[in-house]
C-alpha cells in the first residue's frame, strides 16, 4: 500500500474516531492529557505499521490497543508496580477484549462511546470557562492548540498553556468522568451548550443577530452540536442550540455579494439559503418543543427560524420577534439579547422604546460592543437624529476586525432613513 | 498593562494612504480607541523616503537618509493602548484598519519611565 493511502487512511479514521477513542482512553485514567499522548503515539506506530501490514479491518481497535500499549508503559514509569498493578491489569483485558472483538456489535460493547463524560467533564464548572471551548475542541475534535489560538485570537503560547492547566487540572482535582444526574443536569448541560456556541461564534461580529463573518469554527462547533444530539436526544436544549447554528449556517452563501461586500440579514437573497440545512433546523426545533422545557437556545433558534420563513425583506415578523427576545432577556439577559431586543423595538415601530432600551445598558459593557453602537446607529437614524447616528456608525466602524462589514457601516452612515 | 501596537506596511502603501476611505477607517478607529478608554498614545508616520537615521560610533555621530535597515516593510505607525491583559491587546490589534492587509506587531511596554504611575524599578 502506498503511504499517501496509509496517510488518508489514518485520516479518515482520525476524523470518525477520535473523540470517541480519547473519550474511552480518558474515562479510565482520568487524564486527557496522556489519553492524547497515548493515542498520538499510536497514530505514529499506525504510520509506522499499516503500510506494510495494510489497514486493520477494525482500525480503532488496533489505535485503541496500541494506544493502551503505550498508556500502560507510561503508567509503569510513573507509578510503582504495586499501585498500578489492578488499573494495569484491568487495562490490559479490556485492549485485549477490543482486539479480539469480531464483530462491530461486539467491538461497541467493549468501546462504549464515551464522549457525553467528555463533553461534560470539558465544561465542568471547576474549568476555567476560557479554555471550556478550546479543551472541547482539541479533545473531541483534536484540533490543535495554533489553529484554536488563531481562532480565538490568543497568543499561540497562551492558548497551548491554558490548555495544558485545563488538562492538569482534570487530573490533579480528579474531575469525575460521568453524565451527571438530575439536581444538577441542566445547569451542567448548559455549561457543555455554551461552550460549543462559543466555538461557533468565536470570530464572528454582526449587526443584530450571529450571521456575519469569519466562521473560523463553525463546521466544527456543529459537527459537536450533531454528536451531543445524538448522544442526548431528549434534551431539548441541545436540539435548540443545534437549531441555531444550522439557521445560521444556511445563510453563509447569502451573506456577500460575489464582490465580497457585505449583506446585513433583511437584505439578503433567501433564494440563496441552504434549504437542507433549514430543514434539518426546524426538525430540531419540532422536535424539542414536543419535550416541553423552553430554554434559551430555542428561543434563539426560534427569532432565526422566524428570520428564514420572511417571504420578502419587509415581510418580516418582527412583533413576534421581539416576543421571542423578551422572553430570551429572561433566559440570557446578556448583552446580545438586549442589543436584539432593542433592534426587535426598533422594527415594530418603537424606536424611542429601542434607545431607551439601550441606553439602559450600562456604558462600559458595551465600549468596545461592535453590534451595540451598529444597532444604537440604525436606532438614532429611525428617529431622524442624524449627526448622532453618524457618530455612532463610525463607532461601530472603529470596533469590527471584518473590512466588509466596516465598508458597510459607513455606507450605511452615508444614507438617510 | 500598556502595549505598543506597530503597524508595518509596504512601500506602496505610504503612497495611497490618503484615499476616503483608508483615513475614514483610521480615524473611525483611534475615536474607538478613545472612546473606549484604552488610548495611551499614537500616530501614523511618515514614509521610509522621510527618514533620516542617526547613530553614534565611537563617537562620531553619522547621519544617513532612510530608513536604519533596508527590509520589505516599515514601521507605518504606532500606538499605545493600556488594556488588562494581552487577549484584549489583540483584539485591538485585530480591529487596526490596517489588519486586513499587513501585519499589526503587538508587544508589551517595559516598566515605563514615561508614566507617572508606573512602578518605580526595583
Amino acid at each position: 500500500m502506498s503511504d499517501s493511502a496509509t496517510q488518508a487512511a489514518i485520516e479518515a479514521v482520525a476524523r470518525q474516531s477520535y473523540g470517541r477513542l480519547i473519550a474511552y482512553l480518558a474515562a479510565r485514567s482520568g487524564d486527557v492529557a496522556s489519553a492524547e499522548d497515548a493515542l498520538g503515539d499510536a497514530f505514529v506506530a499506525a504510520l509506522e505499521r499499516w503500510p506494510m501490514d495494510g489497514i486493520p479491518q477494525k482500525p480503532e481497535a488496533w489505535l485503541l490497543h496500541a494506544a493502551r500499549n503505550r498508556a500502560i508503559d507510561a503508567a509503569r514509569r510513573r507509578q510503582t508496580q504495586q499501585e498500578a498493578e489492578p488499573i494495569l491489569q484491568q487495562a490490559a483485558e479490556e485492549a485485549q477484549q477490543i482486539a479480539e472483538a469480531h464483530t462491530i456489535a461486539e467491538a461497541k460493547e467493549h468501546f462504549p462511546d464515551e464522549r457525553l463524560k467528555l463533553l461534560f467533564v470539558c465544561a465542568h464548572p471547576a474549568i476555567d470557562a476560557a479554555a471550556r471551548t478550546p479543551l472541547m475542541l482539541q479533545a473531541v475534535l483534536g484540533i490543535d492548540a495554533a489553529r484554536i489560538a488563531s481562532a480565538f485570537l490568543v497568543s499561540p503560547a497562551a492558548m497551548a498553556q491554558r490548555l495544558v492547566r485545563a488538562k492538569n487540572k482534570i487530573r490533579a482535582a480528579a474531575i469525575p468522568f460521568c453524565v451527571p444526574g438530575p439536581p444538577e443536569w441542566e445547569e451542567r448541560v448548559s455549561f457543555v451548550l455554551d461552550a460549543i456556541y462559543s466555538a461557533y461564534t468565536t470570530g464572528w461580529e454582526s449587526l443584530n443577530d450571529s450571521a456575519s463573518t469569519h466562521h473560523a469554527l463553525a463546521g466544527e462547533a456543529i459537527a459537536i452540536g450533531r454528536t451531543l444530539v445524538s448522544l442526548m436526544p431528549t434534551e431539548p436544549e441541545a436540539r435548540g442550540l443545534l437549531a441555531l447554528m444550522l439557521h445560521c449556517e444556511a445563510r453563509r452563501a447569502a451573506r456577500y455579494t460575489s464582490e465580497g461586500e457585505f449583506i446585513p440579514l433583511d437584505q439578503q437573497n433567501p433564494a440563496l439559503w441552504s434549504r437542507p440545512l433549514i430543514e434539518e433546523a426546524e426538525a430540531h426545533l419540532r422536535t424539542a418543543a414536543t419535550l416541553h422545557r423552553l430554554g434559551r437556545y430555542q428561543l434563539e433558534a426560534a427569532i432565526q427560524s422566524i428570520h428564514a420563513s420572511r417571504a420578502a425583506p419587509d415581510r418580516i415578523d418582527w412583533p413576534q420577534i421581539l416576543l421571542l427576545y423578551e422572553g430570551l432577556v429572561r433566559f440570557a439577559p446578556g448583552i446580545g439579547s438586549l442589543v436584539g431586543r432593542a433592534v426587535a423595538l426598533a422594527q415594530s415601530g418603537e424606536p424611542e422604546a429601542a434607545l431607551r432600551a439601550l441606553e439602559e445598558i450600562p456604558a462600559a459593557r458595551v465600549s468596545d460592543y461592535q453590534p451595540y453602537w451598529a444597532a444604537r446607529a440604525h436606532v438614532l437614524q429611525l428617529l431622524g437624529r442624524m449627526a448622532d447616528a453618524r457618530r455612532a456608525y463610525t463607532r461601530a466602524a472603529g470596533l469590527t476586525d471584518d473590512p466588509t462589514l466596516r465598508t458597510h457601516l459607513f455606507q450605511r452612515s452615508a444614507q438617510d432613513a | 498593562m500598556k502595549y505598543a501596537l506597530l503597524v508595518h506596511a509596504t512601500p506602496e502603501y505610504f503612497e495611497q494612504r490618503n484615499d476616503a476611505a483608508a483615513l475614514a477607517a483610521g480615524r473611525a478607529y483611534g475615536e474607538a480607541l478613545i472612546a473606549a478608554g484604552v488610548f495611551v498614545g499614537g500616530a501614523g508616520l511618515d514614509g521610509p523616503q522621510s527618514t533620516t537615521t542617526v547613530t553614534v560610533r565611537d563617537g562620531k555621530r553619522h547621519v544617513h537618509d532612510g530608513p536604519y535597515a533596508e527590509t520589505k516593510e516599515f514601521l507605518a505607525g504606532f500606538g499605545i493602548i493600556e488594556v488588562p491583559n494581552l487577549d484584549a491587546a489583540l483584539e485591538w490589534a485585530a480591529r487596526h484598519p490596517l489588519a486586513d492587509r499587513f501585519s499589526v506587531e503587538v508587544r508589551p511596554l517595559l516598566g515605563s519611565h514615561f508614566s507617572a504611575s508606573a512602578p518605580k524599578p526595583a
